[in-house]
């Protein structure tokens, strides 16, 4: 499934839009979530899940070719933790 | 930010009523659970992809009583965020360095404190996903 798949499910099940517009909605919604997460806020989406942006701290790792150890730097990365509502959909 | 806050965001930007609004992630959302459902992998450029991750069953064991359990075999969801947005969450943090918190902490609204992540020399990607 890609956006465009969602975009068709927008036009066609919600309707009263053309699908230009309907793509313009489904490109700002998935904006918003991305500013959001780029500025650190997490996002809920009740039934679906969240996305939360989580503080690495650096830590020592090593090149598994070459076994030499190496800072990995501090960091923000993004998670996504499915909703339990979601989890039992995927396992019903 | 929660959905509701998300329905009035794009309510507010798009002006569309917020029962329009709501409909519309809703139905996002409904479609991206049935993908999964069907076992589809899903990918929304600039955000990352979701795929389903099986997982085998394996004994593990109440964590306060130290039982043993049988977990059954389940599917999960995983989700890997993409290059673009990987990139821009962690640029987010180099905006405003400060103290620095617990690591398991969430940030708060708008919190950007964090030190300054600088870009991983190795090219390596942190791995901090479950295995089967």
């Amino acid at each position: 499934m890609t956006k465009a798949d969602i975009i068709e499910n927008v036009y066609e099940r919600v309707g009263g839009f053309s699908k230009k517009d309907a793509a313009q909605i489904v490109e700002a919604v998935f904006d918003i979530i991305k500013v959001t997460l780029e500025e650190g806020e997490k996002i809920k989406l009740s039934g679906f899940g969240n996305f939360v942006v989580r503080d690495k701290k650096s830590r020592i790792g090593r090149n598994p070719q070459t076994g030499d150890e190496i800072t990995i730097s501090a960091r923000r990365v993004l998670t996504f933790k499915p909703s339990q509502v979601l989890k039992n959909a995927l396992n019903s | 930010m929660t959905k509701s806050d998300l329905i009035e965001k794009v309510a507010a930007q798009l002006s569309l009523p917020k029962g329009k609004a709501e409909q519309i992630i809703n139905c996002i959302f409904d479609s991206m659970e049935e993908a999964l459902k069907a076992g589809h992998r899903i990918e929304i450029r600039g955000l990352g992809s979701f795929e389903i991750r099986r997982y085998k069953a394996y004994e593990g064991r109440n964590p306060r009583t130290g039982d043993p359990v049988g977990v059954n075999p389940k599917r999960l969801p995983f989700f890997k965020v993409g290059k673009e947005l990987k990139e821009r969450v962690n640029a987010g943090a180099t905006d405003a360095p400060a103290p620095a918190a617990s690591a398991d902490r969430e940030p708060e609204k708008g919190d950007t404190s964090r030190p300054a992540a600088a870009v991983d020399p190795t090219g390596k990607k942190p791995r901090n996903e479950s295995k089967a």
